[in-house]
């Protein structure tokens, strides 16, 4: 089908979304956040991996590691999230359901996010005592 | 957007040869892509061996001297000859260039490729169709925007100010950084790529212009601006040297700054 609409406005198509600062934002506010939480969290999980599981739940029921643990969990799929829109925005046509693509990555990050943070409340309340 | 298979018509098949002329001392083998959108052939290498020591030391004397004495049915742009006007756009080599600055010594390999430049349409051989390049500068509003009435003389701005249009106001509007950069690849249909922004943002920060706020409005948008991911190939091919990575990156922290 040959268009007609001028070069101007294919150009302009529908004009600016004035939205984008915020994710811009928040990628780089979110990175920058990680990178001492991820070392905290790796030095975590060598400590832990020398441990029994005891002493796992123990760790985990320490405030400051749950929280830290939380923080983290949070920010990193929160990131994930915003970089994950990047690669579909950049890289999947509409005809490719970008829309859908767009919805599920949010609901995939937000539920994984979320399993996870509960994982870590539950033991850090002392839901689990026996276990394993 | 990526595709990844190739549409019908688009693989470059073997093309004609042309052969040097009798008693060429020194000569040099071109690979030039030919293609003419109107007939029904596939695009095509046609090489051709040329005596360099009958033209100029650059790509677009090559040109020039294939299109007089082997083949007039060679189709290229070129004006100034002088890397002024930014007619002579193409891929040499494998990178985007101005054929009329670029001598073809400087390419490493034995033969000498040349095509359009990457990813447009191609009206005919090296000339690539730049419409939606023009109109997304011009989306730009590439001019001096003001509500406070005209002033006698002119609109005056302080040696310091007018210094910061340096490493901007010189783009010649070449293309070569727009047509090299990825995300204009697969998104230059929404995204206005490294060309026009590096102009966005000459206006942005001219010191006499009255639209910054709307200017920013107009770029803030996930397609518009932000497909840039600071891949820096729009830097690292400028003929004139400019760097519109970093014009984008100024852009990106006027918008910071706005909500800060
Ligand atoms: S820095 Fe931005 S504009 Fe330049 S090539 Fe990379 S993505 Fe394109
Ligand atoms: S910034 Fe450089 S490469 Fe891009 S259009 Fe201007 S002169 Fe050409
Ligand atoms: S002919 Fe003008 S820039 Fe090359």
């Amino acid at each position: 089908m040959v268009s007609y609409r001028t070069p101007l406005g294919r150009a302009r198509g529908l004009g600016s979304a004035k939205d984008g600062v915020g994710h811009w934002i928040g990628q780089r506010v979110s990175a920058v956040a990680l990178a001492p939480l991820v070392l905290w969290m790796v030095y975590g999980v060598i400590r832990l991996a020398a441990g029994d599981y005891g002493f796992a739940v123990h760790w985990v029921q320490d405030p400051l590691n749950a929280t830290l643990t939380v923080l983290t969990l949070a920010i990193a799929f929160f990131h994930m999230r915003t970089g994950m829109q990047v690669v579909i925005e950049d890289y999947v046509d509409e005809a490719l359901g970008k829309s859908v693509l767009l919805i599920l990555n949010l609901f995939v990050c937000g539920l994984a996010g979320a399993l996870a943070i509960f994982s870590i409340l539950k033991v850090a309340f002392g839901g689990v005592v026996g276990g394993a | 957007m990526v595709e990844l298979a190739l549409p019908k018509n688009s693989r470059v098949t073997k093309g004609r040869q042309h052969k040097a002329p009798e008693g060429a001392k020194k000569t040099k083998s071109f690979r030039v892509y030919r293609y003419d959108p109107e007939g029904s052939e596939n695009p095509r290498w046609d090489t051709y061996e040329v005596d360099v020591e009958a033209c100029g030391p650059m790509v677009l004397d090559v040109l020039i001297h294939i299109k007089n004495t082997m083949d007039p049915t060679l189709a290229f742009r070129r004006s100034c000859r002088e890397g002024v006007c930014g007619s002579c756009a193409m891929n040499i080599g494998g990178r985007n260039t101005l054929a009329c600055t670029h001598g073809w010594a400087e390419v490493p390999s034995k033969d000498v490729q040349i095509s359009p430049l990457p990813h447009m349409p191609v009206l005919k051989d090296l000339v690539p169709d730049l419409t939606m390049f023009y109109a997304q500068y011009s989306s730009i509003e590439p001019w001096l925007q003001t509500e406070t009435p005209q002033p006698q003389k002119e609109w005056i701005q302080s040696p310091e100010d007018r210094e910061k249009l340096d490493g901007l106001y010189e783009c010649i509007l070449c293309a070569c950084c727009t047509t090299s950069c990825p995300s204009y690849w697969w998104n230059g249909d929404k995204y206005l790529g490294p060309a026009a922004l590096l102009h966005a943002y000459r206006w942005l920060i001219d010191s006499r212009d009255e639209a910054t706020g709307e200017r920013l409005d107009a770029l803030e948008d996930p397609f518009k601006l932000y497909r840039c991911h600071t891949i820096m190939n729009c830097a690292q091919v400028c003929p004139k040297g400019l760097n519109p990575a970093k014009a984008i990156a100024e852009v990106k922290k006027m918008l910071v700054d706005r909500v800060t």
